[in-house]
């Protein structure tokens, strides 16, 4: 929680498409993503599974898979530069030196065949050449120590499956911030923790936050996790983002009735409403393969209307950074006119 | 859904223990330890309530239950279940008693046979009881096939899709089927593992509510397992928190929140996010520091002692046994002992601890 007035965007997402053609269809996993984060800032990215929240990270670090997958449109913008164009060797020397990834899953994405010691210099080396070993050793400690590993000179040369899954992720952090990366993705990092742990893991996370001005993208399921952690909310469903606000306005105030159903449907502990059902969200999340052009959730919305099911909604501004994809902030004018030229559409 | 200490238990877990053997794995394959799971734990749960259990992965949420249904055959102690001892009992009358105590499994991908049919899902328990001759009144396949219908309608499945394979169905479905196939045999006992955790959050509301309308509409009871505490919270009557095979604190599920007494459960609670930016502001978090230790170690002293912020010397060498703060809430601390134990220094406790152990052998 460190947003100052007038921040530098460090990295600008535009009309993000990632595509995956399978032997079903096209799958469009991130279908036009757009946001800003500035520095020293926590953008929060939530959905459910299926949503596109972990593609839309892997795009921006050029990791999906391709084939099937490819990045069909849009620009990443990282100090000013488009990083989709900048060739592979460009983008190697970009990840893990200036923006960096935590993984969800601490265990499968250390190599448990190398000691730490070694996956750590040569992360270092691998950005700063000059470094001789020695030096990238000290450095390599003294980010265990940052991540709170008790006696990291003696456990950096234990193996990955010497540490518990809550150390891993610690060492992961460390690696990720060993070549103080502007901004840190971190893809669902707690997970697969629990919730002691948790409670360290981004404790540790948003101090890194503070004292290094690293902007941090957090993508994660958790709305309490968002609610304490970001400053800046992105809610994703079916690869597109259907609303972004300040975390306060979105909690009090959610516009999309997605998130209004996703934050009613979280039982909490601290408002006791015994014997009250739960709100719940009917149905089935939308098969992303060859989404019609509607609102993909209109299906599950208790406010659908005739146009929900024929156009994909504009974005509408309502004011203090808020933004929802939803017809019913649009005016009834625009509503018409969208359904006669869908409905005309449809019929040619 | 309130209690009463008048009533009679439905389920009785006296001592309930559960190590698994460690063994060299050499020609000899001397047991040279075991991984103490289920470490001595008591507990009732009455007919109509949710008793749910919480904590930490590894804690041995999962062993209790698998135990009390004979999953695995407890290493001591009883599980008393509609007056029959499972533990001690013959396998058919085991059996027998076991069709009232059905379960819920955590993954929805991996607990159902991909090879099976949704039909053939529902109706196992049935055939597999029939064909025991276990059944009160044997059943017909055409009765089967009812009542796998009326299972599936019951749990929002339409009875259509009874010819297909769980692969067609969504993870949420694919619970659902789980639930289904676990009201089979009427049971009167419903132990769910993590029923809700695999599942996105719209989904679980939709499953939680469920499972609350089928316990009004045959008047169930549960014993809910997981690691989400609003969730356990939301669904409960009472609550037991475990760490390190052992109960912490059993307490009614609205008092627990309120007024938390072990240490444990403290941090466990102010770990636990809240989904609203203004409270996760304000509140407190009480870090606790390093992991779980592992469970494979004879322990003298409180399970807790090595993560506690607010151990005491006396705490390293003596087990706490539950402590009462009201007649629904118990708790395993000694800052809640009658006797004021936190001025007594190390070597005093310790002497004390030597002396009760010298005592027990010498009665042995």
């Amino acid at each position: 929680m460190s947003l100052k007035p007038n921040a530098k965007a460090v990295l600008e997402v535009k009309d993000l498409k990632t595509y995956f053609k399978t032997d079903d269809g096209i799958v469009k996993a991130v279908d036009g993503v757009s946001f800003t984060v500035h520095e020293g800032e926590t953008l929060g990215i939530v959905g459910e599974s299926g949503s596109g929240k972990s593609v839309t990270n892997l795009s921006i670090m050029r990791l999906i898979p391709s084939p099937p997958g490819k990045i069909v449109g849009g620009e990443v913008l990282f100090e000013g530069e488009d990083i989709l164009k900048v060739s592979e060797s460009e983008m190697r020397d970009i990840r893990g030196d200036k923006i960096s990834m935590i993984f969800q899953d601490p265990m499968t994405s250390l190599n448990p065949f190398l000691k730490i010691s070694t996956q750590m210099i040569e992360t270092i080396r691998l950005h700063n050449p000059q470094t001789d070993k020695k030096e990238a050793l000290a450095r390599s400690i003294e980010m265990l120590k940052l991540v709170g590993i008790p006696s990291p000179e003696k456990r950096i040369y234990s193996y990955p499956h010497q540490f518990s899954g809550g150390m891993r992720q610690r060492v992961m952090i460390a690696q990720a911030l060993s070549c103080n990366a502007q901004v840190l993705l971190a893809d669902e990092p707690t997970t697969a923790l629990d919730v002691t742990i948790q409670a360290q893991i981004l404790e540790l996370i948003s101090e890194i936050n503070n004292k290094m001005g690293t902007a941090v993208i957090l993508v994660t399921h958790d709305l309490g996790v968002v609610a304490g952690m970001c400053d800046k909310v992105c809610v994703m469903y079916a690869g597109r983002i259907v609303e972004t606000a300040l975390t306060d306005d979105l909690y009090a105030k959610p516009a999309h009735p997605y998130t209004e159903g996703l934050i009613k449907s979280v039982p909490r502990m601290d408002t006791a409403n015994k014997d009250k059902r739960l709100f719940s969200i009917e149905g089935q999340p939308p098969n992303v393969i060859d989404l019609p052009p509607c609102c993909p959730f209109h299906p599950r919305c208790h406010k659908a209307m005739e146009v929900c099911k024929h156009a994909y909604p504009p974005e509408k501004d309502l004011g203090n950074q808020h933004e929802v994809a939803c017809w019913l902030y649009i005016d009834e004018e625009t509503k018409k006119q969208a359904l006669q030229d869908a409905t005309q559409q449809e019929k040619a | 859904m309130a209690t009463t200490s008048t009533k009679k238990p439905l389920l009785e877990v006296r001592d309930l223990k559960q190590h698994f053997p460690i063994k060299t794995g050499n020609l000899f394959n001397r047991k040279v330890g075991a991984i103490r799971a289920v470490d001595g734990i008591s507990f009732d749960v009455y007919p109509g309530e949710t008793l749910g259990i919480v904590g930490e992965s590894g804690c041995g949420k999962s062993t209790t239950v698998r135990s009390i249904a004979q999953l695995h055959k407890p290493t001591s102690g009883s599980v008393i279940f509609n007056g029959i001892d499972m533990v001690k009992a013959d396998t058919r009358t085991m059996l027998k008693a076991r069709q009232d105590m059905q379960l819920i499994f955590q993954d929805p991908y991996a607990s159902l046979d991909p090879r099976m049919t949704v039909r053939s899902i529902i109706a196992e328990p049935m055939v597999i009881y029939n064909n025991r001759k276990l059944l009160p009144e044997s059943m017909t396949s055409h009765e089967m096939e009812v009542r796998v219908e009326d299972l599936m309608e019951r749990v929002g499945l339409n009875k259509a899709f009874k010819n297909r394979y769980p692969h067609e169905f969504s993870g949420g479905q694919r619970q659902r089927i789980g639930i289904a196939r676990a009201l089979a045999l009427n049971p009167k006992i419903i132990l769910a593992d993590e029923p809700v955790s695999a599942l996105d959050v719209s989904i679980q509301a939709q499953i939680l509510n469920l499972l609350t309308d089928l316990q009004k509409e045959f008047g169930l009871t549960y014993l809910f397992i997981a690691h989400d505490l609003a969730v356990i919270q939301h669904i409960s009557t009472r609550i037991a928190v475990m760490y390190l095979g052992k109960i912490v604190e059993v307490s009614d599920s609205a008092q627990l929140y309120d007024s938390p007494k072990h240490p444990y459960t403290v941090a466990l609670l102010s770990a636990a996010p809240i989904p609203d930016p203004k409270v996760e502001r304000e509140r407190k978090r009480i870090i606790l520091t390093g992991d779980v230790p592992s469970p494979d170690k004879e322990r003298d002293g409180c399970y807790f002692y090595d993560r506690c912020p607010k151990r005491m010397p006396w705490c390293s060498c003596h087990i706490p046994p539950m402590f009462d703060i009201t007649d629904k809430h118990e708790v395993a601390c000694w800052l809640y002992s009658k006797e004021d134990v936190s001025k007594i220094s190390m070597e005093d406790a310790q002497a004390d601890a030597a002396k009760i152990k010298a005592e027990a052998i010498n009665k042995q």
